[in-house]
């Protein structure tokens, strides 16, 4: 089966797929599927769409305050995974304040684009990144008030 | 590459495609200028007319051609809405329609028309009983689909024909998804309004025709010239027309050899998949069906993930209708069969068609099955 090359600086538009290169390897390939397991879990964060009815759920853990670990799960559309995937490769490894400074331009351009009506779909890694995040900060302040 | 989305738009077939040529090349005249080269396209154009009626089963003078199956809509609905404004103001349709009817029924209902929209049960068969209880003395027309596009069901048109003529309400079938799917005899199916569109049985895109019987009352949508019978102005897209003529003559002829090719080869091709993935559901499955559609929903995975799987693989299915691409919102079809947003937007459409062969499906159900299991590895629900 033959396929048009596609380079970054041709995401394919017209008579082949839509999306980069890097994308698509992102769609076939994510980083970081999964669940981190309750003890690991620092912090967790769920976000839905509702205008297209894709989900996210994104875990992280936590150490020296830096994104150690990090797992997602995705019901959603190709730019969903893929965006969610990438995501999670920049927040790896981060400070927690360099998390919470990404955002869905920082995930595009490592994709190298996406189709404009698609642009909505990288938000809802980052959403999911700052939820979680927002979540760590609570249960360490349950924990702190706790006797 | 394998083609599993016939039901969007089909291949020329090499035959329509060669009429077509000939139709461009040497018979390029306007069919209604008064010279040799006017009256040899004018020849050209009845007997292309002439060729469709016969294929279908009417007279030349109740072929009104036009520019897609999406125009043909729109003058069956306003043509009769228009003509017939002064006997009532009610229209009839079905929840499941092709956009170009609902669309075209939100915009008379702008301008004052009444719509009732009867819904389906969830085979996606139209309720019979609600749609007989909303016909009153106001009802001027009833538009049903014969073949819903995007689950292949098909629609008990022949009784709603009937509780039609009871009445004498005109009645319009969108027949764009049955026409060489199925034996198609304009008797039998007794509307007085028929759309087709050449695109969907091997025929170009931008040719189309509405049937208009005799005696259905209509008013034309286009003015301007005097061209077919004074009911659609414009010059004539000859070579569309010679193209639907061709594609509509072929396409009969082999109607039924050919349903029961795909019917064979759709079940078993359904079979193979409820054997392969579990939890799936075949949407329509129990209804009578065309014999090329497979709707299928894949609980847990998003539609335009498995579509872009088996894109990857060479293989083009789609989700509902093409028209839809894009838009957020999962088919209005499936959530009016009562499936849930979530399953409605984990759904796939596979058409088959001409060139489909046995060793194409088997490729196919490989591929679902690894791409929903691997979709299924990463979903969060
Ligand atoms: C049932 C039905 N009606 C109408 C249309 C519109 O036909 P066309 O694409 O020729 O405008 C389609 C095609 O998508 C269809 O499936
Ligand atoms: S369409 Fe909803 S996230 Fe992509």
């Amino acid at each position: 089966m033959e396929r048009e090359t596609r380079t970054e600086e041709n995401p394919g538009h017209g008579p082949t797929l839509p999306y980069t290169k890097t994308l698509l390897e992102h769609f076939v390939n994510p980083r970081n599927v999964g669940e981190l397991s309750e003890e690991e879990t620092d912090g967790f964060g769920l976000v839905g769409d509702p205008s297209c009815g894709d989900q996210m759920k994104l875990w992280i853990s936590v150490s020296d305050e830096r994104i150690e670990k990090i797992a997602f799960k995705s019901f959603g559309c190709p730019g969903a995974i893929a965006t969610s995937s990438a995501l999670t490769t920049l927040a790896e490894g981060r400070t927690l304040e360099e998390a919470r400074r990404i955002t869905d331009d920082d995930v595009i351009e490592l994709l190298g684009g996406i189709p404009g009506h698609k642009r909505h779909c990288s938000l809802l890694g980052v959403r999911a990144l700052q939820a979680a995040l927002e979540d760590r900060e609570q249960r360490l302040q349950q924990k702190a008030t706790q006797p | 590459m394998i083609y599993l989305d016939h039901n969007a738009t089909t291949p020329l077939h090499p035959q329509v495609l060669e009429a077509m040529v000939t139709c461009l090349q040497e018979h390029w005249g306007n069919p209604s200028s008064p010279h040799s080269l006017g009256n040899q396209a004018r020849m050209v154009m009845q007997e292309a007319r002439a060729r469709i009626a016969e294929s279908v089963g009417c007279e030349p003078s109740e072929v009104v051609f036009c520019s897609s199956g999406t125009e043909a809509d729109n003058l069956a609905l306003r043509g009769v809405a228009r003509a017939l404004r002064a006997r009532g103001n009610h229209i009839v349709t079905t929840a499941i329609e092709h956009h170009a009817v609902l669309h075209t029924c939100d915009a008379l209902q702008e301008e004052g028309f009444r719509v009732t929209r009867v819904p389906v049960d969830p085979q996606g068969v139209v309720d019979l009983k609600a749609l007989n209880q909303s016909l009153t003395d106001q009802t001027i027309l009833i538009s049903v689909m014969h073949a819903n596009n995007e689950t292949g069901v098909l629609q008990p048109v022949e009784e709603i024909a009937e509780m039609a003529a009871r009445r004498e309400i005109p009645f319009h079938v969108d027949a764009v998804q049955t026409v060489g799917k199925l034996p198609f005899r304009l008797p039998d199916l007794r509307a007085g309004l028929v759309s087709l569109s050449a695109h969907k049985f091997y025929g170009p895109r931008g040719a189309a025709a509405l049937i208009v019987r005799e005696g259905t009352p209509l008013r034309p949508i286009l003015t301007g010239g005097s061209h077919e019978h004074g009911q659609r102005a414009g010059t004539e897209n000859l070579a569309g027309l010679v193209g639907l003529a061709k594609a509509l003559e072929l396409a009969v002829q082999d109607a039924s050899e050919e349903g029961r090719r795909l019917t064979a080869l759709r079940d078993d091709l359904e079979a193979r998949l409820l054997s392969s993935i579990p939890e799936i559901r075949i949407n329509g499955a129990q209804a009578r069906r065309v014999p090329n559609t497979s709707n299928v929903t894949f609980p847990g995975v998003d539609g335009e993930s498995i579509i872009l799987g088996l894109d990857l693989a060479g293989i083009c299915v789609s989700t509902g209708s093409a028209c839809s691409t894009g838009e957020p919102e999962p088919s209005h079809v499936l959530r009016e069969m009562g499936v849930s947003r979530r399953d409605a937007q984990g759904s796939i459409r596979l058409s088959l068609g001409r060139g489909t062969r046995q060793e194409d499906l088997d490729l196919t159900v490989k591929a679902l099955t690894d791409t929903v299991a691997r979709l299924r590895r990463i979903t969060s629900v």
